[in-house]
């Protein structure tokens, strides 16, 4: 269907829905490399007014990517609760801004809301959003999921330690991992990157945190970021895995690029829960996204990256994932140019999970091609924790020395936990206490004194050798 | 400095480049800590806009090759120089897919090249990609020791194509242009603050243009402080053996090859 609004002496015409979506969507690089942004700020509000009034109910017969030739369509379109969407079935996009932010919408009514809502038109409203708006009503959403702690409760706050090496080098890996932990870092999971896609070496890193987690007693789960496939033969050779990580993005060009589909991720997802290593809950995956990676990939199909992107997130929330984490400074400049792009995007891809029930949480980053630094870094990582964000990252002095990018340090996700309150999951503040990591008070006890388990484990006999 | 905190565990950092055991200022770091950071970021950002000097680079290679693989890699040298259709800096990191195309004079030169030489095998590129510094630094003592391996292995070799401005996939430009069964490309990974020249390498079996990502092996972090050059030449040869031998590389290529080293085994600060 097509759309034409009149502005002054300016008519402005849309030839379908994702060319209003795109031609709506804030101002980002990817768009523009992708030729399908608006060409004047003038074309952009004139989209956003359309898509104002146009009624919710008309993103269940217009597909942005259409059924027959997209299993992500058919994974939306097959999953969408009627029943669930009913209390705001007879609203506009617009009208449907006015409610989320109205008393109506609170936790209660948004949890039960989230089944009825398709990505599109959670998409469609986050363009109509100030960023105000995006975090306020992302902070009337709660999602709580579990394995061997919980995450996402209000008013608490959880970081993935990433204790990468450039050569998965166990010391040193072992050395980032000690330093995290002493820091109060790692309650949404510790989760390495392996370097290298060798399986017996991504077993090992995986046999490694699982001996840290025991050892220590730490309630807290275990990932090593490869790939899907690599994973699944890890766990048929009876390998200890906690969660399930994969890249996924949203449609099923992009993500066959990533070589994955919905069936081999079930498949995951299935074999993971067999092995019921889960303690207070079974939520065994972990997904990463990212705005631009279906482009990146030549698989977006004149759909904006924030559109499929928050398709990403129908693909998720099929397997009730622990964590998902939009990795959004990370993809570059080509898609996200600078800080203030990185930013908008960041706390979108929040609003837009959590309306869709995800546990979201944000690897707030960005790269040296990019054009930002630390203080977007601080802008976004204090509106996210405002905004209700689920977890973060914790990286050694927010220098990922592997991946080649800067994250938000242990030290960060401290002083945000002291600015707004945020004591960690329950279980880990807990064993953080019980080890003397922290006191009752949420202040940090290790510094030049280490706390006794630790003192009694590291010995300083021999100096390490760097690599 | 009576007001920070300094961590009991600075031992830790013998073992690991990864910013660790910093202390603290409150819960921050401290003011040198954050300088330091700054000026690593500085440097990183400049690296990104430092253009590869092909000429030397092409020198070097021919140097560090000369004598290496005898009849296979007969027409490995001259290097040819190459440039995407990014043109500059500039174009190149506002418009990745322009990095990922030769023009076409470029390919057809390399087409009408290759129908005058025997079927090539492996077609080796280099490629500036976002690090300069890295191919400078690390690219011809990963060629010396991969080209003798492939030339052992009885393949026929390309000519080394030396590429600016490149992305990864410009390799499925040039490979195919050469009708090459398999590309292989060093590229200059994003400068990271503690490694401003980390170099990567990607490995694609019957490189065309449209080829996706998923039918690519990668190894990365080929650097001093990261993967060593024989570890990288030895994971490529495997994954570029098993790639000619199954006929596909990219995701269900796995390298299951045992590399235990001793470097990966045990965490001797633990008790």
């Amino acid at each position: 269907m097509s759309f034409t609004i009149q502005l002054g002496r300016h008519s402005y015409h849309f030839a379908d829905l994702k060319t209003l979506l795109a031609k709506a969507s804030p101002a980002r690089s990817g768009d523009y490399l992708a030729g399908i942004a608006a060409a004047s700020h003038e074309e952009r509000v004139a989209a956003q007014w359309v898509l104002a009034d146009l009624p919710l109910r008309h993103f269940m017969n217009e597909l942005v990517i259409p059924y027959e030739s997209d299993e992500i369509t058919r994974l939306i379109v097959d999953g969408h609760d009627l029943a669930a969407f009913a209390p705001v079935a007879h609203l506009t996009v617009g009208g449907f801004r006015d409610w989320l932010l109205s008393d109506t919408a609170d936790t209660v009514a948004l949890t039960a809301l989230a089944p009825g809502l398709m990505p599109e038109m959670v998409a469609a409203v986050s363009k109509l959003m100030r960023m105000q708006d995006l975090i306020v009503v992302a902070k009337k959403c709660e999602v709580i999921t579990r394995f061997r702690n919980t995450i996402g409760l209000r008013g608490h706050f959880s970081t993935r330690l990433q204790p990468n090496h450039p050569s998965d080098n166990a010391a040193g890996i072992a050395a980032s991992l000690i330093d995290g932990l002493l820091y109060a870092s790692g309650d949404a999971v510790i989760g390495i990157n392996p370097a290298s896609d060798n399986t017996q070496a991504v077993g090992r890193l995986m046999g490694l945190l699982d001996e840290f987690i025991q050892r220590f007693e730490i309630p807290t789960q275990s990932c090593v970021l490869t790939h899907v496939s690599t994973t699944l033969a890890l766990i048929n050779q009876g390998a200890p895995v906690d969660l399930v990580f994969q890249s996924i993005a949203g449609s099923e060009a992009a993500n066959s690029s990533f070589g994955i589909s919905v069936a081999m991720l079930s498949e995951a997802h299935d074999a993971a829960q067999s092995l019921g290593r889960g303690t207070v809950g079974d939520n065994v995956m972990y997904f990463e996204t990212g705005q631009g990676s279906a482009l990146s990939a030549n698989a977006h199909h004149g759909v904006d990256q924030q559109t499929i992107e928050t398709r990403a997130y129908g693909l998720a929330r099929k397997f009730s994932p622990l964590l998902v984490n939009t990795v959004v400074g990370f993809i570059g400049p080509e898609y996200l140019y600078n800080g203030k792009q990185i930013i908008r995007a960041g706390l979108e891809d929040h609003f837009c999970g959590k309306l869709l029930g995800l546990p979201m949480g944000c690897d707030i980053c960005y790269t040296n091609h990019a054009e930002a630094d630390q203080d977007d870094l601080d802008t976004l990582l204090t509106q996210f924790a405002l905004a209700g964000g689920s977890f973060i990252m914790g990286v050694p002095g927010g220098d990922d020395i592997m991946l080649n990018y800067q994250s938000t340090s242990f030290h960060d996700a401290l002083a945000i936990r002291r600015l707004l309150s945020l004591p960690p999951a329950p279980e880990f503040l807990q064993w953080l206490q019980k080890t003397e990591i922290m006191d009752g008070k949420g202040n940090l006890l290790s510094g030049q004194r280490l706390p006794p388990v630790f003192a009694k484990a590291l010995t300083f006999t021999e100096t390490g050798h760097g690599q | 400095m009576a007001n920070s905190t300094i961590d009991g565990w600075q031992l830790l950092r013998g073992y690991t480049t990864a910013r660790i055991a910093l202390g603290r200022a409150g819960v921050a770091t401290s003011t040198a800590v954050n300088l330091q950071f700054q000026l690593d970021h500085a440097r990183a950002r400049d690296a990104v806009h430092q253009g590869l000097n092909v000429d030397a680079l092409a020198a070097v290679c021919t140097a560090t090759l000369a004598n290496i693989g005898g009849n296979h890699s007969q027409h490995l040298l001259p290097a040819i120089q190459l440039s995407s259709l990014a043109g500059d800096r500039h174009g190149y990191l506002q418009r990745p897919d322009l990095g990922r195309q030769l023009p076409e004079l470029q390919w057809q030169a390399l087409a009408e090249r290759a129908a005058t030489q025997a079927p090539i095998d492996v077609a080796l590129i280099v490629g500036d990609g976002l690090s300069s510094a890295a191919v400078s630094a690390h690219a011809a003592p990963v060629l010396a020791p991969l080209i003798a391996g492939l030339a052992e292995l009885g393949l026929q070799l390309g000519p080394l194509c030396i590429a600016s401005q490149a992305r990864v996939a410009l390799a499925d430009d040039i490979g195919e242009a050469l009708g090459a069964s398999l590309s292989v490309i060093l590229i200059g990974e994003r400068p990271g603050l503690s490694s401003p020249d980390s170099l990567g390498m990607y490995i694609t079996f019957r490189p065309k243009r449209g080829c996706s990502d998923a039918e690519r092996n990668c190894i990365s972090n080929i650097r001093d402080a990261g993967l060593s050059y024989q570890q990288a030449v030895d994971t490529a040869l495997y994954l570029i053996r098993g790639a000619l031998l199954k006929g596909f590389s990219g995701t269900h290529l796995k390298d299951d090859s045992a590399t235990l080293t001793a470097s990966c085994l045990g965490v001797p600060f633990l008790k």
